[in-house]
């Protein structure tokens, strides 16, 4: 691949005694899309929290362009505004509307005066074609329309990288469509994603390479051609045999 | 037209639906018949308004006579009569800001507010006390307002400024505790711990003595310290402990979610608290907050102890005087009325905050 933007080596980490992460190693190349799946418990959400840092490793090393997170990362703030990261649960914030939740990081931490700031919202909520919702509060909105505000939210800091943790998983059947389409528009603009689903129609589609863990493990790391006509591992094809 | 229809199925549905509520309705149409009419003669119909002297109270009713001969007192203390304006002026300029604050644009609101937070107080006790430039060295000596000693300071007046003060300070001080305790830095977490339990554990009739006797023991003999403002601390502190508990219950209510939310878009550790947590914090626990506050004002009285008299105190000194033995019931009756008042506004008052901040789906 071509340069490396996210670098993690054998990277280990514990909640208390229990091993999360296994000695997980992993590339990714700017432009990349990485999908991650495996069973419930298996360490996803962790892996991608460790990137931006919201959960701390305890052995191994993270580099996230070029620079390693460690204890001593003092700026780990830019390091955040860089990686964008969508939830589960969406997280707005239900005190700000939606124009607000999108130019506040720009505001506070990219010091955008207000008025580009929310130019730059309104601009984002375009893309994610939610503009009409601007000036809603988060709870007005329906679930997709909050994980596309969401999306949106973190596209305003201008991200290097963007993170997805099971991004439609919290919504009705009906409304995944919508989320999974801009995440695809995304992709085609050429961002770099880690995603972690179970859509495995978003996968095939746009996914470069895929990651099944299992216990903590990458249990098997393959194109997605390869991973999907020929898997390796028991584990995997056992889990797709029940996904699909 | 009143439909006694309706008002007999109102009635039928509500007040006698079956015999236990029907009884329990009875017992409380009987109270209200035998209680309200003798409390309102007390009140107003056998009562006394008009005269100046004890002599002219007539009847069974109270002598509201008591309250009109001490008002004066009971709103400003002993302080000096001809220098009233001052403490006038300052709660003008006070009601004057808050009533304008509502009615202009947020942006000029928000320089009100300004204002009231971070000059008002201190030109509100210069006002009240005095001032004078005393530069010995130079032998100069301005007069500018003549100085009045908080030991002649009383009566609700009093009551507000001490309210007033412990308030604005106890507010962020137990923000910041409250903060402090769920630090992941032990230093900051253990100390926050020991200040909050300290604080709340002791009484506030205790923190009110120390701060009046014990305090000064412990400073250089020639350093002097109002005591009014030693107890001013004392309730802010102690006062600031409960708001800090409180305050932590809204932190605590907040998911996780939205510090990984605001930790991912680059926030720090204070622009996260102060856009994102603290806000909705804030808004959950309102009630609470105002709970303290009233909580706070009703406590102002025990400054008695230290020999301050605010309005319930000379309220008591009023009642103790030699001429108007006896007039106590009338006394606590007038106390209680404005207590209560100003607790049912700041009530009332936190009820619509809660709702303007509200944006919950409606
Ligand atoms: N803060 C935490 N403290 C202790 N254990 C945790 C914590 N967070 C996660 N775990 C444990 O770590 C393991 C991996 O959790 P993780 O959330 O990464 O799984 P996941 O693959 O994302 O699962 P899911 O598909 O259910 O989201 C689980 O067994 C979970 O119980
Ligand atoms: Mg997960």
């Amino acid at each position: 691949m071509s340069d490396k933007i996210i670098e993690l080596k054998s990277v280990n980490k514990w909640f208390g005694d229990f091993q999360v992460l296994k000695d997980v190693n992993l590339e990714v190349g700017l432009k990349q899309k990485i999908v991650v799946c495996g069973p419930s418990g298996s360490g996803k959400s962790t892996l991608i929290r460790c990137i931006n840092r919201l959960e701390e490793h305890q052995q191994g090393q993270i580099f996230v362009d070029g620079i390693e997170l460690t204890q001593a990362t003092k700026d780990i703030e830019k390091i955040r505004a860089e990686v964008g990261m969508v939830f589960q649960q969406f997280n707005l914030f239900p005190h700000l509307s939606v124009v607000d939740n999108c130019a506040l990081a720009p505001i506070w931490v990219k010091k955008m005066s207000k008025k580009e700031a929310e130019e730059l919202a309104l601009q984002q909520l375009e893309t994610v074609h939610i503009s009409d919702q601007a000036r809603k509060f988060p709870g007005q909105l329906s679930g997709g329309q909050q994980q596309r505000a969401a999306i949106a939210r973190a596209l305003c800091m201008k991200p290097k990288i963007m993170l997805f943790d099971e991004p439609t998983s919290a919504l009705d059947p009906e409304m995944i469509k919508e989320v999974l389409d801009v995440m695809v528009e995304l992709a085609k603009g050429g961002m770099t994603m880690i995603v972690v689903t179970h859509e495995m129609g978003f996968a095939k589609e746009v996914a470069d390479q895929m990651i099944f863990m299992d216990e903590g493990m990458i249990v098997e790391k393959a194109s997605t051609k390869e991973f999907f006509a020929n898997p390796k591992n028991e584990r995997t094809k056992l889990f797709l045999s029940q996904i699909l | 037209m009143i439909n006694i229809n309706k008002i007999y199925q109102w009635s039928r549905t509500n007040l006698f639906s079956n015999w236990y509520n029907s009884l329990l309705s009875l017992i409380i149409v009987f109270a209200f018949i035998k209680f309200i009419p003798p409390l309102l003669n007390w009140l107003f119909f056998d009562a006394t308004f008009r005269g100046s002297s004890k002599a002219e109270c007539y009847g069974d009713g109270a002598c509201w006579i008591f309250i009109k001969v001490w008002f004066q007192k009971l709103i400003y203390g002993l302080y000096p009569e001809n220098q009233v304006w001052r403490i006038n002026l300052a709660f003008l300029i006070l009601i004057f800001s808050v009533i304008t604050s509502i009615f202009v644009k947020p942006t000029i609101r928000r320089y009100i507010i300004i204002f009231l937070i971070f000059v008002f107080p201190f030109l509100a006790i210069w006002l009240i006390g005095g001032f004078a430039i005393d530069i010995e060295s130079l032998e100069i000596y301005i007069p500018i307002l003549e100085e009045v000693d908080t030991r002649v300071w009383g009566g609700l007046s009093l009551t507000f400024i001490i309210a007033i003060f412990a308030m604005l300070f106890c507010f962020p001080i137990g923000i910041i505790l409250a903060l402090g305790r769920r630090s992941e830095l032990p230093a900051i977490k253990y100390s926050s711990i020991v200040f909050i339990e300290f604080w709340r554990g002791v009484p506030l009739i205790t923190v009110l003595f120390m701060a009046s006797v014990m305090f000064p023991l412990f400073l250089p003999g020639d350093t002097n310290v109002d005591k009014l403002m030693r107890c001013v601390i004392g309730i802010t502190l102690f006062e600031a402990a409960y708001m800090a508990e409180v305050v932590r219950g809204g932190l605590q209510a907040l998911p996780r979610g939205q510090y990984d939310a605001a930790k991912s878009l680059g926030m720090g550790y204070w622009q996260m608290n102060a856009l994102i947590i603290l806000p909705q914090a804030l808004k959950i626990v309102i009630p609470g907050i105002a709970n303290t506050f009233i909580a706070l004002f009703k406590d102002t009285p025990l400054i008695l102890v230290v020999g301050l008299l605010e309005f319930l105190g000379m309220i008591k000194l009023a009642g103790a005087n030699p001429d108007w033995l006896g007039f106590a019931v009338e006394g606590y009756v007038f106390a209680a009325t404005v207590y209560w008042i100003f607790c049912f506004s700041m009530s009332r008052y936190s009820q619509r905050l809660e709702i303007r901040f509200s944006t919950e789906r409606k």
